[in-house]
């Protein structure tokens, strides 16, 4: 919105004050004429016979016709503004494209594979074509599982102490930084712990599902702590303090008051966090290993998983490799349908079960 | 349990549910610290064999030093590329959903971009040998022909596509998530007088953006790039199954020679691992895991001196 207008030479006089303020601007339809255009040319080109990605490419520098305009109408900040508005979509599109790439091609290879044996059969003597993930689905639900044991209960109890017992002090400040640091830590990480941890009781060379549901609450419990403080801290202390009127003790408000009203936002929370840790394959490699039969006991050798299973079935295929392929693939797309079903149960959670007006 | 039997002491009445409840939440608290300590004890413990090691006893066949720079050196290389990646394209990402999209949508799109951190890394892994490796080909025997003098392309450009570069773009995405986020938050809180006082001056929206939100949110961007790097230095299974390492030293981003990570050597080498090479791949995940809590924490660091920032994961 440029206020000073050079009075050019061949101003005509009749020319209204408003019009001499205003500064000349493109037609209020510009944007929308330039990218209708753009994507015209991308249908054409690709009909015509380019590629997906050089029709893509072109319609991005037919786009950029906008502030090219803009800089003979407008004048340079209007331009260098359009052009950003431009570079800011384009990256928000570009962000998208993987995502979409990604989706499409797990869904296309894996959706053929899925099939009611190939969610009952273990690989056991399986050779070649057949057998199925009932060992890995069996076996990630059970180290899932188990790290929601361990995490829910030390990631709420913290959680509570940072909101209710230390909220302000020096040792909460600490443990609040810490556990954000914690989030940091890489999941290979967690799971060498994990084996460093077992092996000084078990023996080297030590495979187990527990020791991989350790792994996945190093990763784990920072997410619940998380969550669950933010959920916490949004509880009125109106609620508390009417509690206390009352006389009721501090660990029955917590329990009976402050609790039910988070319920929702911590389920939600503890939910992504099982969402986040279910489809971590590293430190599983590392010490819930890979086997081909099912194995129901956590305590007792390796344990086969989703990750670990997709990533050895592309890892080392066999001879012919296209049938452990499209296992890897079937694998990877109810790994992606599980975690997707959690964001999305979470999210539901929160959307219906949270008290109104917090949404 | 629900009155107090002596109305002398009005505060400080000790009751044991509350005792115990409380000893309880502060065990907890402390039992994390604990595990935190217990990952740095454990991997030195187990470590130390390792690093004192005969060259002879290792796989490598090489003492520790030599074993563990490359890797190191990889490691940092592959973040590098993925940060400069992605640091742009999320901030733009960010400014987009904050400020460009219409304010209903912001929301909504911000769950998209959530959807990219959702994907298991192994899916990463997969879609990055059967697509994207295929797709940067072909970009890369061009990058050889074109800019072969500068010695980042200097090529001979691989043929399957399965280089450090394309692990950068992968790793690129992963961190994509988390940066966007941290610096959307950021930029929604920019103070609305700021950017109103600039707009009634008569800037354009990207002269707001530049003059009010940026410095505003630098320290914000810092954090949230230093946060994406140590993402990105630790990430494993990506890397492991798209890269074709050598473990060479070497900045030529597109050959098929690669320098391995430090993550991604863990994961290939510990299942045939045995004896004191165990010890060494122990020790080398604790270089890892040094390097990554130092720009963890100084990220957490720098987040945590602004009071006014709420956190956005």
């Amino acid at each position: 919105m440029s206020t000073v207008v050079t009075p050019e030479p061949g101003t005509r006089p009749e020319t209204s004050l408003a019009d001499q303020l205003r500064g000349r601007s493109l037609p209020a339809g510009a944007a929308r004429v330039v990218v209708g255009v753009a994507l015209a040319t991308a249908v054409l080109a690709y009909v015509v016979g380019a590629s997906p990605v050089q029709a893509v490419l072109l319609a991005w520098v037919v786009t950029l016709a906008l502030p090219v305009w803009s800089y003979a109408v407008e004048g340079r900040r209007k331009a260098v503004d359009r052009l950003v508005t431009v570079l800011v979509s384009s990256a928000f599109v570009l962000a998208l494209f993987p995502l979409a790439s990604i989706l499409w091609t797990v869904i296309s290879k894996g959706a053929p594979v899925l099939s009611a044996e190939f969610f009952t059969y273990s690989m056991r003597n399986v050779v070649g074509e057949g057998g199925g993930i009932y060992h890995a689905l069996i076996g990630t639900l059970l180290i899932t599982g188990a790290a929601t044991v361990i995490s829910v209960p030390i990631g709420l109890l913290t959680a509570i102490y940072l909101v209710e017992y230390g909220a302000g002090g020096r040792m909460a400040r600490w443990i609040r930084f810490l556990v954000d640091v914690m989030t940091g830590i890489p999941s290979i990480v967690a799971g060498l712990f994990a084996y460093a941890l077992f092996v000084l009781f078990f023996g080297e060379g030590v495979r187990m599902g527990i020791g991989g549901s350790v792994a996945l609450s190093v990763l784990m419990v920072p997410v619940v702590v998380r969550s669950c403080e933010e959920m916490l801290k949004l509880v009125p202390n109106e609620l508390r303090e009417a509690s206390y009127a009352l006389g009721v003790p501090k660990w029955r408000t917590i329990t009976k008051v402050v609790l039910p009203t988070s319920l929702a936002g911590i389920v939600t929370g503890i939910t992504l966090a099982i969402a986040r840790v279910i489809g971590e394959t590293a430190p599983l490699l590392i010490i819930a290993g890979m086997t081909d039969s099912v194995n129901f006991n956590l305590f007792d050798g390796r344990m086969a998983t989703l990750p670990v299973f997709a990533y050895t079935s592309i890892r080392n295929p066999g001879v012919p490799p296209e049938f452990a392929l499209e296992r890897a693939w079937g694998a990877a797309l109810v790994l992606l349908i599980i975690v997707m079903l959690l964001n999305l149960a979470a999210r539901l959670v929160s959307y219906f079960f949270s008290p109104k007006g917090e949404r | 349990m629900t009155t107090t039997p002596t109305p002398r002491r009005p505060r400080g009445v000790r009751r044991a549910g509350d005792q115990v409840f409380r000893g309880l939440s502060t065990g907890a608290s402390l039992l994390i610290l604990l595990v935190l300590a217990g990952v740095a004890v454990f991997l030195t413990v187990e470590g130390i064999p390792g690093i004192t090691a005969d060259p002879q006893d290792v796989k490598s066949g090489e003492s520790f030093l030599p074993f563990v720079a490359p890797l190191v050196f990889g490691t940092l290389l592959s973040a590098l590329l993925a940060l400069i990646i992605s640091l742009p394209l999320s901030v733009g990402v960010a400014l987009f959903i904050s400020h460009y999209a219409p304010r209903r949508l912001g929301a909504a799109l911000g769950y998209v971009i959530d959807l990219l951190a959702a994907v298991p890394s192994v899916v990463y892994g997969a879609w990055g040998i059967a697509v994207l490796a295929g797709w940067l080909a072909p970009a890369y025997a061009w990058l050889e022909t074109h800019l072969g003098f500068i010695p980042l392309f200097a090529g001979p450009a691989s043929a399957t596509g399965r280089t450090i570069m394309t692990v950068g773009v992968v790793l690129a995405l992963m961190i994509l998530p988390i940066m966007t986020a941290i610096c959307r938050e950021i930029f929604l809180q920019t103070p609305r007088l700021h950017q109103e006082a600039a707009l009634a001056l008569g800037a354009t929206r990207w002269e707001v953006a530049r003059m009010a939100i940026f410095p505003y949110a630098r320290s914000g961007i810092v954090s949230a790039a230093m946060l994406g790097l140590g993402r990105a230095l630790g990430e494993t299974m990506a890397v492991a199954m798209v890269l074709s390492a050598s473990g060479v030293v070497t900045f030529n981003l597109i050959s098929s020679t690669n320098p391995s990570t430090i993550a991604a050597n863990i994961a290939l080498s510990f299942g045939e691992a045995s004896g004191l090479t165990v010890n060494a791949l122990i020790a080398s995940g604790l270089v890892l895991f040094v390097i990554t809590f130092v720009v963890n924490f100084t990220a957490r660091a720098i987040v945590d001196r602004r009071k006014d920032f709420s956190g956005a994961n």
